[in-house]
């Protein structure tokens, strides 16, 4: 596949490798010492394991999972929202296939479906259009969550369904930003880092600059970083370099796809659409000012919180994440999925504890998924 | 979900509302080119575009990635250079 396959080639990985090597001992990271390198991006994280990256390294780099998987950082009670909204009557819920098996509190949306609800699905926030143009007599609800990457996708949806006055459309938004829980990692004092592989696609939209802060204020490298593994070798190579240089910047190994100022059409789309929430909840790091998006006042009739009166348009509430469950830890980096008590034995893929576990770019699950593969063939 | 997959842009299908037809790994899907749109949407014909639940989010920059395979490529060439250099330093110590 053409911009995939160039950037695998294993000479290449032996040699960026032989580098990384080369540096970490330079710089004195070992085993015990190690250097602490998070990347944001569950994506990356899945990379990292998909290729065993973490394994090929030097011993003494240990990359430290971060918060950037969408489905993972939704505290329960917004689940709770879905099903809410799901099981109304007359609603066609659509989701990402992500977020189908997150657990809630009493059920899962795939629970929900089980269940009666009408939940479709969906590979775009333009399949949740066409439904709604095929089916005037249903409200069709789109579950908008993720990062910078996707924010654009539901805004020009939005904007489309305006433009055709489709009146039975709506967005249940959970759109959230990278930079606002980074800064809260970073003040964490309990948190170790050296530097960061910044996130490809988010960074695609926002551009580079919005990390400066990481560089000046905390005096942190960040490598923007693209997705395959001579990508991701190459940005830890970067960051390694900065380290033993004691210089701190932001630096973009993406830029085949990354533009330093974003994407022009998709900023202007998410300032047209949203506006920020005053703060919004993550599992794992509480209420973060300023962290998520809502939909603008003037867009309020594709607002699904607005239409059903759910959610932060219902005032105030708190759901505790289930006895035992350390998801919040582990989608901050503080401890690997392999700590969690619960991990392999109370929470697994089938039968999942927390949404680490089952969504896509979750930690957890790339543990389960490749991690766990690989341990049974050692012992093979 | 910030999974993004190049796509190379084959057919224009609604220029009014900015649809046209991507191939990405041999499956043929329509997407929505606002974003990667400045000036005729034919021009995008044959263009490479990162492609993200069903919109095309930016155009990859073919000079930037020859760019970093170059970057990659050199440094492949100076690790075995460095190799061939080691093997020819024990080799001369007697224990090649």
């Amino acid at each position: 596949m053409k911009y995939a396959t160039e950037f695998r080639d294993p000479k290449a990985a032996k040699a960026v490798l032989a580098r990384i090597a080369e540096l970490a001992d330079e710089i004195g990271a070992t085993r015990a010492k190690p250097v602490h390198i998070m990347e944001i991006c569950g994506g990356h994280t899945h990379a990292i394991f998909r290729y065993g990256l973490d394994k090929l390294v030097h011993d003494g780099i240990e990359f430290i999972h971060g918060p950037g998987c969408p489905v993972c950082v939704l505290p329960m009670s917004r689940v709770d929202e879905c099903v809410e909204i799901a099981l109304r009557p007359g609603v066609i819920f659509t989701t990402f296939g992500d977020a189908m098996r997150v657990p809630g509190t009493k059920m899962s949306l795939m629970q929900a479906k089980a269940a009666g609800a009408d939940i479709r699905m969906v590979y775009s926030p333009l399949d949740a259009l066409e439904l709604a143009r095929r089916n005037p007599d249903r409200q069709v609800v789109f579950f908008g969550l993720g990062f910078e990457t996707t924010t654009p996708s539901t805004a020009l949806s939005i904007q489309q369904a305006a433009r055709e006055g489709l009146e039975n459309f709506s967005v249940f938004c959970n759109h959230i930003t990278v930079p606002e829980p980074i800064r809260a990692l970073l003040d964490d004092p309990h948190m170790v880092l050296d530097g960061f592989v910044g996130p490809g696609h988010v960074s695609m939209v926002i551009g580079t600059h919005p990390y400066d802060f990481i560089a000046r204020d905390y005096g942190k490298p960040i490598v923007v970083a693209g997705f395959e593994p001579l990508d991701l070798l190459q940005s830890v190579l970067m960051v390694l370099i900065q380290i033993r240089d004691g210089r701190a910047e932001v630096e973009n190994q993406y830029a085949r796809v990354v533009p330093e100022h974003g994407n022009p059409v998709s900023l202007a789309a998410i300032a047209d659409v949203y506006e920020k929430r005053p703060s919004f909840e993550w599992r794992g790091l509480g209420e973060i000012d300023h962290s998520g998006l809502r939909i603008r006042a003037k867009y309020r009739a594709y607002d699904a919180e607005e239409t059903f009166g759910i959610g932060y348009a219902a005032g105030p509430r708190f759901v505790a994440e289930p006895e035992g469950c350390a998801c919040g830890q582990v989608m901050t980096g503080r401890i690997k999925p392999t700590a969690c008590t619960q991990f392999g034995s109370g929470c697994t893929p089938e039968m999942p504890l927390g949404a680490l576990m089952v969504s896509s770019e979750g930690a957890c699950a790339a543990y389960w998924q490749y991690g766990g593969a690989r341990a049974t063939e050692a012992t093979e | 979900m910030c999974l993004g997959i190049p796509g190379r842009i084959v057919a224009v299908t609604d220029e009014h509302r900015m649809m046209a037809l991507a191939e990405v790994s041999g499956v043929r899907r329509e997407v929505n080119v606002a974003c990667i749109l400045d000036g005729a949407i034919e021009d995008l014909l044959g263009e490479w575009a990162l492609i993200h639940v069903g919109f095309a989010m930016a155009r990859i920059d073919p000079d930037e990635a020859a760019k970093t395979l170059q970057a990659l490529q050199d440094l492949g060439e100076a690790q075995e250079a460095a190799e061939a250099m080691a093997e020819g330093a024990k080799a001369l110590e007697g224990q090649g």
